[in-house]
């Protein structure tokens, strides 16, 4: 292109012609810029999210042998059958300090699954061999190939012991997947988001029935039924400010209306997607009527003038057409409310609830509570659930966005 | 005409659902917990045990600060209130009064050991060790001059405080103002240091807000560094600047005792003999306290209670020592018990 200018017979009949297309050039140019930088810095916090994280989903295991006749002895104790395999393929721990070392480089909480590995391989053989979870210091250094500043809370007994599995090869890395089903613990090795996407899934629920149905509803009448007079002005503007509104402010709402005066259960899914139900309302509202108003009107008319009544005309011929745009609205509202914490703190989902959510009305928690909440925890193998948890955020809101890119690729008219 | 049915099918679903509102019953057997974020650890941490062995629903744990719990706590009696709240300071007489307005009359108080705060810096800097008077000197707004009258604190440096110390820039991070350390901080270390000075003690009998005013503001020069709630921060920006100190809770120290050590106060380490017997100057009791009527109404509430005082839990050895609990002594905690043990069962 720039050839063809410049032997261009205009060059000189149209003055500032080359300043012009220098202004264009240096527009593209910062325009590029702008892109690539942002480009850098996501790729720097999903790459930084990712590195930190990933562990997450690995736990690192040991192999153990448990002899026979220790499972027919403690076989109902899990958690003495745990201490005495310990001891047994820990020959040198002898005296209490040395036991109680011991028994800290088995993971908090293994002896579940010791139990169900020994009860999977059904063999009689005179030595069982299982691999149970290590605790949550050991499983750090492992991750980070034994990195000194891993060591520090190791004993001189302890490293001796782990140079040993090491040279023994007893060390293996196995996925987690503890991590996605368990819910939350105070201990890293058993902590999983498991009970924070379930209460994410069932509060995003009732946020989808609530706003979606509502929201629409509400955009189809004022963009086609209601009168045009001073109060859909005033309501008009009172939703667009809504939109606005801090997410705080529909905490604090939800704390006074539904807790303290309907009486529903404190922590509940239920009450947590009608707090971001009324939070993502006005987007959905506003999203819909853009996409009724971006349905040409000779459709509706053509409807009309073939005898549909009014009703029939919005709902058989426009809305099909604004279908798209407006669960492109109602997905983008629900990014938001997956992503919110504010609102919640004040109906008290930020909390340590352990057990996953089984109904509507159980106490739970949501995906960037748990975030937020591992953030704070002093136990440093909670860095690497933090990042792990906010992996599987992004990967919700990735399957979310997807599912309403392919939905609005189906339901998309061209004419 | 497809559209309409799913529409409808929607609407009924969002029907069938605030249909079913009014009749759901209160989880009647759960135990809640709300309070201080400095007992949450140690409160989730037995939570999680009473849940994974009793049988019962696992309490869930909200950490709300000791002030906001006590809100919840005396909001009143009944299914929808909480049961018990975590505190890092006792109860006072104000909201001991907001409670008894309320219906709550039987408030059982159980202490469940000690908290020390400590002064920290990176392991890679050399060890320090400063007095009450010293903290005071370096982070207060106002310090007495030589006349006794309140001057704007310029110190610069820690040797600008006392000779004695280092010639490094007061850098410290530290809680926010809602953060119940920095309450038991400002009280503990700053004011200990605060009284030292006879100008201001006089003041304390003459103008008591003045006193307070006094001890309890913090410098916004910069020496001060308000790092917000997460502990762990403060842990990585100690780890990168040798020059600067963290305030925060006894158990993130005994975590990260391979990144940061503690400095001296009044010449005593810190340690968990020094913390339980008192010696150590920032150290503070913590409690809960839990909702007597609650006690026959909550069935899961007395076995909670009782697995939290366990020698299991809080005694010499128990799994919360490992998680940074100072235990009482043997003495204390004997006489606790047996006074607790006949509350609970009254």
């Amino acid at each position: 292109m720039t050839d063809t200018n410049k032997t261009s017979l205009t060059r000189e009949s149209l003055p500032g012609l080359n300043r012009r297309y220098r202004a264009e050039r240096r527009f593209h140019l910062v325009g590029k810029m702008a892109v690539a930088f942002s480009l850098a810095f996501l790729t720097f916090l999903i790459g930084s999210i990712v590195y930190q994280g990933i562990g997450a989903f690995f736990q690192t295991e040991v192999r153990l042998e448990v002899p026979q006749e220790m499972i027919a002895e403690h076989g109902d104790d899990g958690f003495t059958l745990l201490r005495q395999s310990m001891l047994h393929n820990l020959p040198d721990a002898k005296g209490r300090s040395a036991r109680r070392e011991a028994y800290k480089m088995a993971g908090e909480g293994s002896d579940i699954e010791l139990l169900s590995a020994i009860a999977d391989q059904q063999t009689q053989a005179a030595v069982v061999t299982v691999w149970i979870p290590v605790s949550d210091d050991i499983d750090m250094a492992y991750k980070s190939d034994f990195a000194p500043d891993m060591l520090g809370s190791f004993s001189d007994r302890q490293k001796g012991w782990l140079d040993t599995w090491v040279a023994d090869d007893r060390l293996r890395m196995s996925f987690n997947t503890g991590f996605l089903v368990n819910g939350d613990s105070r201990d890293p090795e058993r902590a999983g988001i498991g009970g924070a996407l379930m209460g994410s899934i069932f509060t995003l629920v009732v946020c989808l029935v609530l706003s979606f149905v509502i929201g629409i509803l509400a955009a189809i009448y004022l963009e086609e039924f209601a009168p045009k007079n001073k109060l859909t002005a005033f309501l008009e503007v009172n939703i667009n400010n809504l939109a606005t509104v801090p997410s705080i402010i529909f905490g604090l709402l939800g704390l006074a209306v539904f807790l303290n005066t309907f009486g529903l259960p404190r922590s509940s899914a239920l009450v947590g997607g009608m707090v971001l139900s009324l939070m993502t309302l006005p987007t959905i509202i506003i999203a819909s009527r853009v996409a009724l108003q971006s349905v040409p009107p000779s459709i509706r008319e053509a409807a009309l003038g073939l005898g549909a009544t009014h009703i029939q005309a919005v709902f058989h011929h426009v809305l099909p057409l604004a279908l798209p745009g407006m669960l492109t609205g109602t997905i983008l509202g629900m990014a938001r409310a997956l992503g919110e914490t504010a609102p919640l703190l004040m109906i008290g989902m930020v909390a340590f609830i352990a057990d996953p959510p089984s109904s509507f009305m159980d106490p739970t928690s949501a995906l960037p509570v748990q975030v937020y909440l591992w953030a704070d925890s002093p136990e440093r193998a909670f860095a690497e659930k933090t990042s792990g948890a906010i992996i599987v955020l992004l990967l919700f809101l990735f399957v979310m966005n997807l599912t309403a890119i392919i939905l609005r690729k189906k339901l998309e008219k061209k004419w | 005409m497809k559209f309409e049915i799913k529409k409808s099918a929607m609407v009924a679903a969002a029907l069938a659902c605030t249909a079913a509102l009014p009749s759901a019953a209160h989880a009647e057997d759960q135990v809640r917990i709300v309070g201080s974020s400095t007992v949450y650890p140690f409160s989730t941490v037995v939570a999680e045990r009473f849940g994974r062995t009793s049988g019962f629903k696992t309490p869930i744990v909200e950490s709300t600060g000791t002030g906001g719990g006590f809100k919840l706590f005396c909001a009143g009696v009944g299914s929808d209130t909480v049961d018990v709240i975590n505190a890092s300071r006792a109860i006072k007489s104000s909201e001991v009064e907001m409670c008894a307005g309320n219906g709550v009359q039987n408030i059982i108080e159980v202490k469940i050991g000690y908290d020390g705060i400590v002064l920290a810096n990176s392991n890679a800097a050399r060890d320090f060790s400063v007095s009450t008077k010293d903290i005071f000197l370096a982070l207060a707004k106002e310090i007495p001059a030589a006349d006794g009258s309140l001057v704007e604190n310029t110190n610069v440096t820690w040797s600008d405080v006392n000779a004695s110390l280092p010639n490094t820039k007061i850098e410290v991070l530290g809680p926010p103002p809602t953060s119940g350390t920095r309450d038991a901080f400002l009280e503990l270390a700053m004011e200990a240091g605060c009284k030292q000075f006879d100008s201001i003690k006089a003041l304390k009998s003459s103008d008591k807000n003045a006193y307070k005013a006094v001890c309890h503001t913090m410098r916004e020069d910069g020496a001060f560094i308000d790092a917000g709630e997460n502990d762990n921060l403060i842990v990585q920006k100690l780890d990168a600047n040798e020059n600067a100190l963290g305030i925060f809770g006894f158990s993130f120290l005994d975590q990260n005792s391979d990144k940061v050590k503690a400095a001296k106060i009044n010449d005593v380490d810190v340690s968990f003999e020094a913390i339980a017997d008192g010696s150590y100057p920032i150290s503070r009791p913590l409690y809960f306290y839990v909702k007597g009527e609650h006690l026959t109404s909550v069935k899961s509430l007395k076995p909670f209670v009782e697995e939290f005082i366990s020698n299991a839990a809080s005694g010499e050895e128990g799994y919360l020592s490992d998680r940074g609990l100072i235990p009482m002594g043997e003495e204390e905690r004997a006489e606790f018990l047996s006074k607790i043990t006949s509350q609970l069962n009254k």
